[in-house]
C-alpha cells in the first residue's frame, strides 16, 4: 500500500469529522423520533383526544425536515468515502462495502415510509397510517446496525487476509456480522439516539415552561420524551461499562488512551480530570487506586495494557481522546442523575417535577447530550488513530492524492453552517405554525 | 453472456437509469422553478413543481448512494480511481445536493413570496449544478480519462473536456425535459388546464433541445472519444442508440398529443437505452487501463452483493410501488381536511403496578447479565433485558397521564 502524497491529512480528517458531527445528531432523530411519534399516535388512537394527534402531527413534520437534511448529510458521507479516503475504500471496499450497500436499502425504505407517514395524515385510514410508521422504526434500527457493523469492523478488522497490500480471502458476512466488537457499539449508539432525542425535545418544552407556557400540550410534549430519556440514560451507564470492558480486551491501546495509562500496570489506578504529560504522568488529576483494573476487568489486581505496549508512532493523541472520553462520561453521568431524579419525583410524588431548577437543568441537558454524543464518537475515532483499519491500514495510507482539500473543507464548512442556520430557521417556523386538525 | 463480475455493474447501470429518470425529474423541477420568472403565474409554476415532488422529495438521492455503495463494494479499485481523479466534479455535485436538500427542507417554513423566491433560486441553481457536475464526471469515464490509481489522472482535464461538457449539458437538458413531461402529467391529473399547457410547451422545447444536444454530443465523441464513438455506432450498441432515438421521438409525439402518462414511460426508455448503449459500447473496460473483471472484487463479495441487491429489491420495490401508487392516487399531501375522529368509549386499563414490577425485574436481570457476568451470551440477554426495562419503564411511568393531571397521579386506577 503506497501512501499518496498528501500535505493536508489533518484537514481531511477534520473535514470528515465535521461531516460526521453534522450528520450524527440527525441520525439520532431518525432512529428514535419515529418511535416517540408512534407512541403519541397510539395514545390518540386509544383515547381519541385530539391533543395527541396535534402533537404527533407536528412532530412528524419536524421529523421529516430533520430527515431531509439527514439524507443530504448522509449522501455527503458516502461521497467522502471516495473523495477523502479512496485508498481505504479501494483496498477494503470488498470487505466492508456490503454493510453500506444494505444500509442504502434500509435508508431507502425509511425515506419511503417517512414520506408516506408524514404526508399521509389526512387521507390514509388511521390504521394504515399508524402501520406506515412501523417500518420507519425498524429501518432506523437496521440502518444503525449496518453502519455500526462497518465501524466495528474498522476497530476490530476480521474476515480477510492481507497479501501484497490487497485484501484477499474476503468474507464480508464474517467481517461485518460475526465481529464480536460491534454489538456494544451498536447498542451504545442506539440508546444514545433515544437519549439525545429525548433530552433535546424535553429541553425545547422545558424552555416553554420556564417562559410560562405550561398547558397540557406542553406538559405532554415534555413528559413523553423526558420519560424515555430518563429511563435510557441510566441504562446507558450500564451499557457503557460493558463497552469499556470490550474495548479493554479488543482495543487495549484505545483504552490506555482513554485513561492516559503510559505503562502496562498491575492494579492500575484511574485518574479523573487532569492532563497527560508527554513523559506519561497525569498532572492535576484525581487518582483512585486500582479503579481502572476493577472497572476494566472486574479484578482490582488485573494487568491493564499501557501505551508502551505499542511503538510511539502507533499511539493515538492521548489528551484529545482522554478529554473527549471524560466529557462523555461526565455528561452521561449528569444525564443519568437527572433521569433518576425525574423517576424519583414521579414515584414519590406522583407528578412532574415542579422546581424551576429541574427545568433549567433539562434545558442544559439538551445541548449537552449532543456534546456527549459527539465526544463519544471523537473518543472512538480519535482513539483508533493512527489507524483507519486498526493495526492494518493507517489513516495516512487511506487519504486521497488529489489536491484542494483545504478549499473543499472551507466550502463544506460554509455550506453546512448555512444549512444548519436554515434548519434552525425552519424549525422555529414549524414550531410556531399551526397544524391542520 | 453476463459473467458474475458483470452483474453488479448491471445493477449500477440500472441504478443510474433510475437516478436519471427519477432524480433527474427532481432536478428538472428545480430548473423550471428557477426560470419561472415573476408574478402570480410564476408562483403557480413554482408551487406546482414543489408540490409534485413533495412526498417523494429528496429520497431519490438514495439511488446515487446505491450506485456508490455497490460500486465501491464490487469494484473497489475502480471506485478509488474514479473518486480521486474526478474529485472536483463529485465534490461540486455533493455541495449541490446539500444546497438542494437544505433549501428543500426550508421551503416548508417559508411564508412570504420573497422568502420563497430566494429559497427557490438557490434550489434551482443547485438543481442545475448537480446534474451538470455528475454529467461531466460520467464524461470523464466515457472518454476513458480516468486511469487506475489514487488521483493518477489529470484532476482538471478529466472532467473539463468536450465529452464531459456535452454529457453535462445533456444531463441538465434531459432533467428539464423529464421534469416538464412529468409535471404536465401531474397537472393533467389535477385538471389544471393552464399548467398543462405551460408544461407541455416546456416539454416540447426541452425535448427538442435535449435531442439536439445528444446529436451534438455524438459529434463531440467523434473527435474526443473515438473508441466510444465507433463502438456506439456498431454491434449491439447501435441498436440501443436507435431504440433511444425512436423512444425520444415517440415521447415528443405523445406530448404533442397530450398523452402524458405513456410519455412518462417512453421518456424513461429513452434514458435507459442511452445508458445501456454506453455500457455495451464501453465493455469490457471500466477505466482506461482496467477491465470490469480485473476491477471486480472476490467471488464471495460479488455473490454477497448480488444476494443483497436482489433481496433488497424484493423488499424495496413493493414499498416504492406503494409510494408511487399513493402519490399518483393523490392520497398524500398536507392540505386536505382531516377526518373527524370520535373518542372511543372504552379506554383499556393500564396496569402500572405490574409494569413497575416487570421493569424492576428486567433492570435487575440486565445489570446481572450485562455488568456482572462476563460471557458474550450473558451480555446479549442482559442488553435485551435493559432495553426491555426502558419499554416497561415507559409503561410504568405513564408520561401522558402524568402530563394530563397537573397534580398527583395515583399509582393505580380503581
Amino acid at each position: 500500500m503506497g501512501a499518496a502524497q498528501q500535505h493536508y491529512l489533518l484537514e481531511a480528517r477534520q473535514m470528515q469529522a465535521l461531516s460526521f458531527a453534522a450528520h450524527i445528531p440527525l441520525v439520532c432523530f431518525g432512529t428514535a423520533f419515529p418511535a416517540l411519534i408512534l407512541y403519541v399516535e397510539a395514545l390518540w388512537l386509544r383515547t381519541g383526544e385530539t391533543l395527541y394527534r396535534t402533537l404527533a402531527q407536528r412532530w412528524s413534520r419536524i421529523m421529516l425536515t430533520l430527515f431531509a437534511v439527514g439524507v443530504i448529510s448522509g449522501t455527503i458521507l458516502s461521497f467522502e468515502m471516495g473523495l477523502l479516503w479512496p485508498a481505504f475504500t479501494g483496498t477494503f471496499g470488498s470487505v466492508f462495502g456490503l454493510g453500506f450497500a444494505i444500509e442504502g436499502f434500509s435508508f431507502f425504505m425509511e425515506a419511503i415510509f417517512i414520506g408516506i407517514y408524514a404526508y399521509g395524515w389526512s387521507r390514509l385510514s388511521r390504521r394504515a397510517h399508524f402501520l406506515s410508521g412501523i417500518p420507519i422504526v425498524i429501518t432506523g434500527f437496521t440502518g444503525s446496525l449496518m453502519v455500526i457493523s462497518v465501524n466495528g469492523w474498522m476497530n476490530h478488522p476480521t474476515g480477510f487476509v492481507m497479501q501484497n497490500g490487497r485484501a484477499t480471502h474476503v468474507n464480508p458476512f464474517h467481517a461485518l456480522f460475526v465481529n464480536p466488537y460491534f454489538w456494544h457499539e451498536l447498542v451504545h449508539m442506539y440508546v444514545a439516539g433515544y437519549i439525545v432525542t429525548g433530552f433535546v425535545l424535553a429541553a425545547v418544552y422545558a424552555v416553554a415552561r420556564l417562559r410560562g407556557r405550561w398547558t397540557r400540550y406542553e406538559r405532554t410534549a415534555f413528559a413523553i420524551p423526558m420519560a424515555v430519556a430518563a429511563l435510557a440514560s441510566p441504562v446507558q451507564v450500564l451499557i457503557g461499562d460493558w463497552a469499556a470492558r470490550d474495548v479493554a480486551t479488543m482495543e487495549p491501546t484505545k483504552l490506555a488512551a482513554f485513561e492516559g495509562l503510559a505503562r502496562t500496570t498491575r492494579g492500575a489506578p484511574e485518574h479523573i480530570l487532569g492532563w497527560y504529560e508527554p513523559d506519561g504522568r497525569i498532572v492535576w488529576g484525581i487518582r483512585i487506586p486500582r479503579l481502572l483494573s476493577t472497572l476494566a476487568f472486574h479484578n482490582p489486581n488485573a494487568v491493564v495494557q499501557g501505551l508502551d505496549a505499542v511503538p510511539a508512532n502507533d499511539r493515538p493523541p492521548v489528551n484529545g481522546v482522554r478529554i473527549s472520553f471524560q466529557a462523555m462520561v461526565a455528561i452521561g453521568t449528569f444525564l443519568a442523575i437527572l433521569g433518576v431524579l425525574f423517576l424519583l419525583v414521579r414515584w414519590r410524588r406522583g407528578r412532574l417535577p415542579e422546581s424551576p431548577w429541574f427545568y433549567r437543568a433539562v434545558v442544559l441537558a439538551g445541548p449537552l447530550s449532543l456534546v456527549a454524543l459527539i465526544a463519544g464518537w471523537v473518543t472512538t475515532e480519535l482513539g483508533r488513530q493512527p489507524w483507519v483499519v486498526y493495526g492494518v491500514m493507517r489513516t495516512s495510507q487511506a487519504v486521497t492524492g488529489a489536491g484542494g482539500i483545504p478549499v473543499g473543507y472551507a466550502t463544506l464548512a460554509v455550506v453546512y453552517l448555512g444549512a444548519y442556520l436554515g434548519l434552525w430557521w425552519v424549525l422555529r417556523r414549524l414550531a410556531a405554525a399551526p397544524v391542520h386538525t | 453472456m453476463i459473467h458474475l463480475a458483470d452483474w453488479p455493474l448491471v445493477f449500477v447501470l440500472a441504478g443510474l437509469v433510475l437516478y436519471v429518470v427519477l432524480a433527474g425529474a427532481d432536478f428538472g423541477a428545480g430548473f423550471w422553478q428557477l426560470f419561472a420568472g415573476r408574478g402570480r403565474h410564476a408562483d403557480e409554476v413554482r408551487d406546482h413543481a414543489h408540490d409534485a415532488m413533495a412526498p417523494v422529495w429528496e429520497a431519490n438521492h438514495v439511488w446515487l448512494v446505491f450506485i456508490l455503495t455497490v460500486t465501491w463494494t464490487s469494484y473497489p479499485r475502480a471506485f478509488e480511481s474514479i473518486a480521486s481523479t474526478l474529485s472536483i466534479p463529485l465534490f461540486v455535485a455533493g455541495i449541490g445536493i446539500v444546497l438542494r436538500g437544505a433549501t428543500y427542507a426550508m421551503r416548508s417554513g417559508g411564508s412570504s413570496p420573497r422568502e420563497l423566491r430566494i429559497i427557490d433560486s438557490i434550489f434551482g441553481v443547485s438543481s442545475i449544478l448537480t446534474p451538470f457536475a455528475l454529467g461531466t464526471a460520467v464524461g470523464g469515464l466515457a472518454s476513458l480519462r480516468v486511469p487506475v490509481g489514487n488521483a493518477s489522472g489529470n484532476l482538471v482535464t478529466s472532467w473539463l473536456n468536450p465529452t464531459s461538457i456535452a454529457i453535462g449539458v445533456l444531463a441538465v437538458a434531459t432533467s428539464a425535459y423529464l421534469a416538464a413531461v412529468y409535471l404536465a402529467a401531474d397537472a393533467q391529473r389535477e385538471r389544471s388546464a393552464e399548467l398543462v399547457d405551460l408544461f407541455r410547451r416546456r416539454a416540447l422545447g426541452a425535448g427538442v433541445i435535449a435531442g439536439a444536444v445528444a446529436a451534438a454530443g455524438i459529434v463531440a465523441l467523434r473527435f474526443d472519444a473515438h473508441r466510444l464513438f465507433t463502438r456506439l455506432l456498431a454491434g449491439d450498441a447501435v441498436a440501443l442508440v436507435a431504440v433511444s432515438a425512436v423512444a425520444g421521438a415517440a415521447t415528443l409525439a405523445l406530448v404533442v398529443r397530450r398523452r402524458f402518462e405513456p410519455a412518462r414511460f417512453t421518456a424513461a426508455a429513452t434514458v435507459a437505452a442511452v445508458v445501456g448503449g454506453w455500457g455495451v459500447a464501453q465493455n469490457p473496460l471500466i477505466l482506461r487501463n482496467l477491465t470490469v473483471s480485473q476491477a471486480a472484487a472476490s467471488r464471495s463479495t460479488l455473490i454477497a452483493v448480488i444476494v443483497a441487491v436482489v433481496a433488497g429489491g424484493i423488499v424495496l420495490f413493493p414499498a416504492l410501488a406503494l409510494l408511487f401508487r399513493l402519490v399518483l392516487g393523490g392520497r398524500l399531501g398536507h392540505s386536505a381536511p382531516a377526518d373527524e375522529h370520535t373518542a372511543r368509549a372504552v379506554v383499556r386499563q393500564s396496569r402500572p403496578r405490574l409494569a413497575l414490577r416487570v421493569a424492576i425485574a428486567l433492570a435487575v436481570a440486565g445489570v446481572a447479565l450485562t455488568n456482572v457476568a462476563d460471557s458474550p451470551w450473558a451480555h446479549g440477554f442482559g442488553v435485551c433485558a435493559l432495553l426491555g426495562f426502558v419499554i416497561a419503564g415507559v409503561w410504568a411511568v405513564r408520561p401522558a397521564d402524568l402530563a394530563a393531571h397537573p397534580t398527583r397521579v395515583r399509582q393505580s386506577r380503581p
